[in-house]
């Protein structure tokens, strides 16, 4: 079973997609690379399962 | 002042006039690791002829920290209290991000060992007092200007031919120890060669004398604005030594970077002044390697010789050390004809482990230090953008994972409800007792260690019983009332249990030695 969950499961996702739109706003690429490394790295620490991450990993390559 | 070099006396070997009967052992390389395991098999009882193409100790410092499960075996070996008495006992790092102070660490030694968590002390010192012990050693013959020129072996011995100031001659044994470095000529001669990773990366490694009042800590920055977008450490050594490494890059020459007129400047931007002495220097390229088999039939590898790893993470001189501690009584059980030559195999198989652990450590520290463009550069950068504001990622920031003992694969019995830390496969906790410390105690023989109850009576193995201290319950009890612990020789536990019958220990003292 997967660890992972990969179907819906952020109530309002529109609204946090444009938050996220919204931070990267005005910033240029090399900006925006900084910030989603930051991002990931801040997650990953947050959900603090390995599995879990190693499966996301999985996805984000398929 | 800088240390005085006195060379070792060379006298012409027996060998020279007339053909020696066959040693047990031959060791080629006189350095820490070479001289430790003449002492670890003197220790067990084996005899041992060690040879050095040279007659000085390694010149410039080289390996300088020593960790604490070293000074456990130098302790065994004789020369423990004197290095952690000359030694900088150490537990402070400092990491600097820029010019800004991102995170530190304090290695708090845990108390109740009789050795500190690390001490800095020079190779130079290390293996002067490793050869006083072993020229004091009558079990050991330590022959200078000795060099091995080819090495040979078949079904029953290796024979070594070595040139001298005085001519060629050769030597029979039944193992042949090659603990002559990382550039191994013994490698070299029998055709073999490391697997894994070169880094394309160059440090110069700088050691300075002055007078300053820096504590002993280890700093270490990561892009400094004196050495702009490349790593440096400064590290404290008794006499007032300096360990300073610069990061060059890939596109300097060795050779150009070595020279006093190029090292100088740069130290001077590090410390911020000119007042010291440069007492060596050496450019290094980072590698993580190491050859695919330790035990080549009646060839053994130890130490560099059989694994190379960049140095951040002290797991070269210290790793060595573990082979070392791994292979003394094993080879002299095979010697002894205690175990067949099985038992020799698990050296293979454990210190490979170990390697691979230190290999694995080293290449994540190395791959953070030196991030190639693109990815690994932005997420290296961003762990260390983020370690300023978020706890969690100051532990992300890795300028080398400091060594500890790996813990082998075990398959003896075990206790789970005992504590994690001395599961089978982990080294013993020290502990202190009334009248010393437990791995004193426990010294290098196959032990039965009784906690809070008989031990069985069993063949082949002494029994220790220890008054169960605080210490001694968190490390080996838990919440339980009593257990029993086999330890081996090399003070590793091979089984435990909370209340075994003598069959039970029996049967493990035999799987040990079959090296199952």
């Amino acid at each position: 079973m997967m660890a992972l969950i990969d179907t819906p499961n952020l109530a309002d996702h529109d609204a946090f997609y444009e938050e996220l739109l919204a931070a990267h706003k005005g910033l240029t690429e090399a900006e925006s690379h900084a910030l989603n490394a930051q991002l990931v790295l801040i997650l990953a620490n947050h959900i603090g399962d390995r599995k879990v991450l190693t499966e996301a990993l999985a996805l984000a390559k398929r | 002042m800088p240390y005085d070099y006195r060379p070792f006396e060379y006298t012409a070997p027996a060998g020279l006039t007339a053909p020696e009967p066959r040693h047990k052992v031959v060791i080629v390389g006189a350095g820490p690791i070479g001289v430790a395991m003449a002492l670890e098999l003197a220790n067990h009882g084996i005899p041992s002829v060690v040879l050095d193409d040279n007659n000085v100790v390694s010149v410039g410092s080289r390996a300088i920290c020593w960790s604490k499960r070293s000074l456990e075996i130098l302790d065994r070996l004789g020369v423990g209290d004197k290095s952690v008495e000359k030694g900088v006992t150490w537990k402070v790092g400092r990491t600097f991000h820029r010019d800004t102070e991102v995170f530190n660490f304090d290695l708090l030694p845990e108390a109740g060992h009789k050795m500190p968590a690390f001490v800095n002390l020079q190779q130079y010192y290390v293996e002067e007092y490793l050869v006083e012990a072993a020229l004091a050693n009558e079990m050991i013959d330590l022959r200078f200007k000795n060099k091995v020129v080819t090495v040979h072996q078949d079904a029953d011995e290796a024979r070594v031919d070595i040139e001298t100031p005085d001519g060629i001659y050769s030597l029979t044994c039944d193992y042949l120890i090659a603990c002559d470095g990382a550039r191994s000529p013994v490698r070299h001669m029998m055709g073999l060669d490391f697997d894994g990773e070169l880094f394309e990366e160059r440090f110069l490694i700088a050691d300075i004398e002055m007078t300053a009042d820096t504590p002993s800590e280890r700093w270490f920055w990561f892009e400094p604005t004196f050495h702009p977008g490349q790593s440096a450490l400064l590290h404290k050594q008794p006499d007032n030594i300096y360990r300073i490494d610069l990061q060059l890059g890939w596109d300097t020459d060795p050779e150009e970077e070595k020279q006093p007129e190029k090292v100088i400047p740069r130290i001077e931007k590090v410390v911020g002044h000119s007042d010291f002495r440069l007492d060596w220097v050496s450019v290094y390229t980072f590698q993580c390697r190491r050859l695919k088999n330790f035990v080549h039939d009646r060839v053994l590898f130890v130490g560099d010789s059989a694994h190379v790893v960049s140095p951040f993470g002290a797991r070269g001189g210290n790793g060595g050390l573990q082979d070392v501690d791994n292979l003394g009584w094993k080879l002299a059980a095979v010697l002894e004809g205690r175990a067949d030559r099985d038992l020799l195999a698990t050296y293979d198989t454990e210190r490979t482990y170990g390697s691979d652990e230190n290999i694995m450590n080293s290449t994540r520290s190395t791959r953070f230090m030196t991030p190639a463009d693109g990815a690994e550069r932005l997420f290296r950068d961003q762990v260390l953008a983020l370690a300023s504001k978020a706890p969690f990622a100051r532990s992300w920031v890795n300028s080398g994972r400091l060594s500890v003992p790996c813990v082998y694969p075990a398959n003896g019995p075990d206790a789970p409800s005992l504590p994690k830390g001395t599961r089978p496969g982990a080294v013993a906790a020290d502990a202190p007792l009334d009248n010393g410390w437990l791995l004193g105690a426990l010294g290098g023989k196959v032990t039965v260690l009784a906690l809070g109850c008989d031990a069985p009576q069993v063949d082949g193995a002494e029994v220790l019983s220890v008054p169960l201290t605080d210490t001694i319950r968190a490390r080996y009890l838990g919440e339980a009332s009593q257990a029993v612990y086999l330890i081996r020789p090399d003070q590793v536990v091979a089984a435990r249990w909370l209340s075994p019958d003598a069959d039970a220990i029996s049967r493990e003292i035999e799987t040990m030695w079959k090296g199952k």
